[in-house]
Parts: C-alpha cells; structure tokens; sequence
C-alpha cells in the first residue's frame, strides 16, 4: 500500500468538522467594542453556554452566528461552510428569542409550522409536523390558541417547538429562561437537557445565571468586556478559574491578593480559594498547620443561616475579608456566632493561582 | 381622585358649553336643510325636502362629489404606499442622510398649504410645464397624505421592535415573505387609521386645490365655495353638508371601533 491512497482516507477519518467555528470575531458599535478577539469551536451535539453579565458580548456572539448582526471582523463557519456574509434565513441555525417572538396574529400551531410554510410545504404535512412537535413539549392541546392566551412558560415551550420542528443542526438560545420563575426555570432545565439529549443537536446557550450553565453545559465560556475569559468544561471554570473576574462571577470564591498570599502560602500571586473547602475551628485549636495544609486565626463578622448550612463571613488579623460556608451536619454545626475568635484551615491543593488578568 | 361637588358641576357645565359651541351649528345646517325659506329664515315655519331633490339632480354637486372621491382614493392608495415604504425605510435601515429624508417627509404637513400651493402651481405649470388637472391634485394631496400613513406606519413598526421580524427570517423567510406574512399584519389597523385620516384631509381640502386643480376638476369643497354666497345654492350647499357630516362620521366611528377591537385583543 502506498502512502498516496492512505493518506486521503486518514485524514477524514481523523478531522471531526465542527459543528460551529468561529476566529478572530470583532464588532463595533460606533465606537464601543462588543465583541473582541472570540475564537470558538463548538462540536456536534455539544451543549455549550456562553455565560457574562449583560453587555460583556455574549448575546451579540449569538446574533452574528444567527445572522442579525454582521461582524465587523472575523469569520463564522457552519459544518465547515463559511457563513459570516450570509442572511439569517440562508443558514440552518435557529434561535429561541428571549422575549419568544411568537407572531401574535397567527395561532399556536401556525406559529411552530411557520417555518415550514415559508419552505413550501403543503398544509397537511406543515400541520401534522408541527403537531409532532407541540407534542413533544407537551402542548399538543392548545394548537388553536392564540400566543396571548398562554403562559410565559407555555410560551417559551411554544419558541423551542417552532425552533426544532424544522430539525436544525444547532440551536441558538438567547436567555430562554430568563423570563420564567424559579420554580418553572428548573423545571425548564431539566425539560431542555433532555430535549438536547434526545434530538442530538448543538445547543448554544446565552446566559448570565452562572448556576444554570454549570448545570447545563458540556462547556462554558465566560465573557467579560466584550472577551472570553475562560473556556472549558463547568468543572474546569470552577475548580481551576483562571482569572478573578472568572472566581468571583462563578460562584463565590475567597480572593487573596498578593500580600496574603505572600503571608499564607510564601507565594506572591494572586489566589483563590472557594469557601465549602474553609473550615472552621475554634480558638482554642491550637495545633500547628499540618503538612500541606493553611491555617490563619480569624474573627467571626456574621454568621447566616442557609437551610442547607451556615455562610460565616470572617475577617483576618490583617483585613482580609473570607468566606466560609458550612455544611449542616445536624449536631453542633453553626455555633460561631458574631466576634468570636476563630482558627481557618485549608488544604493548599484546594487553593487555586490566578493568572493576571490581561489588558 | 375625588373631585367636590361644586368643580364637577363647573366642568359639567364647562364640557356641555364647549360640545354645544362645536354642535349646535352643525345641527343649525342640518335643520337649514330642509328649510322651506330660500333665505333660511329662523325658525323654519315647516319641513320641505326640495333642496335634497334638486342637490341630488345638481350635476355641479354630482360631477365636484366623484372628482373629490377620485383624488382621496388614489391620493390615499399612493400615500399608502409611499408612506409604508418610507416608514420602513427609515426604521429598519440605515443609511446615509437618514435623518434628513426623515425631517422632509415630515415637512409638508407643518408646511402652510398657501405656501404648498403656489410651490406647487409654479412646479407643474412653470417649470415641468404640466397642465393642471385631476392628477395634479392627486400629487399635490399625495404630498401631505403620506405623512399621515408614515407617521403611524413609523409608530407601529417602533413599537412593535425587530424581533418578530428576525423570528421570521431566522426561521427561513425571505425579506418579501417576512413583509407579507409578519410585518403587514401587524400594521394592518395603523395603515387603515393613517389610510382614513390622509382620506379625510384629502376629501375637505380646499387652499391647497385651489392653487393646483386644472380647469375640468372640481372638488367639492371648492364646489361649495363657490356656491355658499349664490342666493339660490345657499340651500343645496347646506344639502351638501348635511351629506359631508354623514360622510365624516362613519369612519371616525369605524376607527374608534376598530383601535377598541385592537385593544380589546391585546
């Protein structure tokens, strides 16, 4: 066998084409830069969040590769097909609009099968997929409704059936449960996992509830100003952040500054430390650090009851503000109470160094 | 919020003077109508119904009635279009010069129709050497109507946001389709609303005609301008009236009825 005939089918067989791929994105308003510097690669079937605060360039991602908005630089690729100039209705992306968009003067089941008329299929068949797919969200009973009548919840199920009854490769979902109550947007979540499992399509999701996208994703990018700031697995963002912006938007985390640090572990970066891995002794515990281990006396400044534990706020000889929180074990958990002289221990593995921030 | 007994009697007394003023002479032509004195002597000493049947064979008031028909219809048809295209133009696009375009299309109706007039006159006769006819009216109307259609065209679509419309094409739809199948029905009640106000300013309007209706087109209120002070017109013009008054009222009764279904749906 000879190299030429091999080579071609190795190759194929080797490169999995990204479902979404995106390089060197950049838009600008005016004079404001949304977007900077964004290169993603999204697989097939993936769940992939993009997580910030409002106006740190993550819905303005999701527009451009839904094609609302066109960049200013840089290029989107579909399944390997270049679609950076392409109007919105010529890619097969589709998107769950936050406010839904669902068309007022048309009823429930016009609505899902929209997307089918406007491709020319007959009636029958436009109403009987679209019936499938109400069907499949669980609302196959109120076809003839009209949007105003339902629920935001009802109305959101409404947005995804619309969305996936045309079987698109990847679905764009801009905050979706933004609008929902607490109890609905868990319940929601659990619903789009397992429509996401189910259906097999890439999930490309905007959000700014940290908690949802650990739960959801299969990967995460953080965004800040316009940036992603880290990109991995929840588990990754959380353990191993590699910036502050990324601890403390994730969860709440203990950021020691450099002097600290200098002080508690000899190093002079900055670190972070989450605070289910403090634990608290009392004053009269005494005992040297063990090996690998930190330990620095504190101060009690408030102690709050969660249900689930106790969040204590504790303040250090020099200043430094930690947080700790305390799983409830039923028996004598929670006893600090305010100004009572503490000892804080933590192991160094736990204790995570932050890059500097960049720019 | 409560009102004493005395302000509420005061405002009672304030609405009934102001509707009367507006009313009473409306109803003043009404009753002229079927007066018997040429002369229109007060009060009437009976009821007669000659000056209806000689208004209904007037063939001045017949032929002024479709030409003013004529011109609101296609003047409105025109500003129809016009005015919606304008109006999406302007608030889905940019483009160079945006806020300009804007300020002119707008300008016509704060503009005195004297001024529209002779502008106008001095356009078709002098400088594209039109003769003045029906079709110059229907331009000249055309000029002010499509602000109206634009005006609520430009509300509905600021109201109504980009996203049904990004919906739709993010859903496969091309930009004609998107228009057909999304944006017109949500405009539908603004274009009949600006539809039956540029109607209305276009049937009753007279300074602007004048300066700009050829020698065939007579528009009814230009009609009843020239008949008002002829003794023996006096009363086919209150006729006349009688059957603008009718007219005026039906599609201000429509709109209302129609923006409360609107809401009503809502």
């Amino acid at each position: 066998m000879s190299l030429s005939t091999s080579a071609p089918v190795a190759a194929t067989e080797a490169v999995e084409v990204p479902a979404i791929s995106i390089r060197g994105l950049r838009k600008t308003f005016g004079s404001v830069t949304a977007v900077d510097h964004v290169d993603i690669d999204i697989a097939n079937g993936e769940f992939f969040s993009m997580l910030g605060p409002s106006g740190s360039g993550k819905t303005t991602v999701l527009r451009m590769i839904a094609g609302f908005e066109a960049p200013t630089a840089g290029t989107i690729r579909l399944d390997g097909t270049d679609v950076t100039r392409s109007a919105p209705f010529e890619r097969d992306v589709h998107t769950v609009f936050q406010d839904y968009a669902l068309f007022p003067h048309m009823s429930v089941l016009d609505n899902v099968g929209y997307g089918l008329r406007v491709r020319g299929l007959g009636k029958k068949e436009r109403r009987e997929r679209a019936q499938q797919a109400l069907d499949k969200v669980r609302l196959g009973h109120l076809g003839d409704r009209r949007p105003s009548q339902l629920s935001g919840g009802q109305r959101q199920r409404v947005a995804l059936a619309r969305a996936i009854v045309l079987e698109p490769r990847v679905l764009l979902l801009d905050e979706p449960l933004g609008a929902l109550d607490l109890k609905l947007r868990e319940q929601m979540q659990v619903e789009l996992k397992q429509l996401q499992r189910d259906l097999g399509i890439t999930f490309v999701f905007v959000t700014h509830d940290q908690e949802e996208a650990l739960t959801l994703s299969d990967r995460i990018a953080v965004f800040d100003a316009g940036r992603i700031q880290q990109l991995g697995s929840p588990r990754e963002i959380y353990e191993n952040p590699a910036s502050a912006y990324v601890a403390g938007f994730v969860g709440t985390t203990n950021l020691l500054d450099a002097a600290t640090s200098q002080r508690l572990l000899g190093v002079a970066d900055e670190h972070a430390v989450r605070p289910e891995r403090l634990r608290i002794t009392d004053a009269r515990d005494t005992a040297p650090a063990a090996p690998g281990d930190v330990r620095v006396d504190a101060t009690v400044t408030e102690t709050i009851y969660l249900g689930t534990g106790n969040r204590v706020h504790l303040r250090t000889a020099d200043g430094t503000e930690l947080v700790a929180l305390e799983q409830s074990t039923g028996a004598a958990a929670g006893q600090e109470a305010r100004g009572d002289r503490v000892t804080v221990r933590f192991a160094r593995a736990d204790v995570v160094r932050l890059t500097a921030a960049e720019s | 919020m409560t009102l004493s007994r005395t302000t509420r009697r005061l405002l009672a007394g304030l609405t009934f003077g102001v509707l009367a003023l507006i009313y009473l002479p409306l109803l003043v032509v009404v009753v002229n109508s079927v007066n018997p004195s040429q002369s229109m002597t007060w009060p009437p000493d009976g009821v007669t119904f000659e000056w209806w049947r000689r208004a209904a064979h007037s063939a001045g008031a017949r032929d002024a009635l479709v030409t003013s028909l004529q011109v609101a219809v296609i003047a409105t048809a025109l500003a129809l279009v016009l005015g919606t295209l304008l109006a999406l133009a302007l608030q889905r696009y940019s483009f160079f010069g945006k806020h300009s375009v804007n300020l002119l299309v707008i300008l016509p109706i704060a503009l005195p129709g004297v001024v529209t007039g002779i502008a106008l006159n001095n356009g078709f006769k002098g400088i594209l050497g039109i003769d003045l006819s029906l079709w110059t009216i229907v331009v000249a109307h055309a000029t002010f109507c499509i602000v109206t259609v634009f005006n609520n065209v430009q509300a509905r679509l600021r109201r109504m946001g980009t996203s049904l419309e990004e919906a739709s094409a993010d859903l496969g739809a091309g930009v004609l389709t998107t228009f057909r199948l999304v944006t017109l029905p949500q405009l539908r009640s603004a274009l009949l609303a600006g539809g039956m106000l540029a109607f209305a300013l276009s049937f009753d309007e007279i300074i602007v005609t004048t300066f700009t209706a050829g020698n065939g087109a007579t528009t009814l209120p230009i009609w009843i301008l020239n008949n008002m002070f002829r003794p023996n017109q006096a009363p086919v013009v209150n006729v006349v009236a009688v059957v603008l008054i009718v007219f005026s009222i039906i599609p201000v009764w429509l709109a209302q009825r129609l923006s409360s279904d609107v809401e009503a749906a809502r």
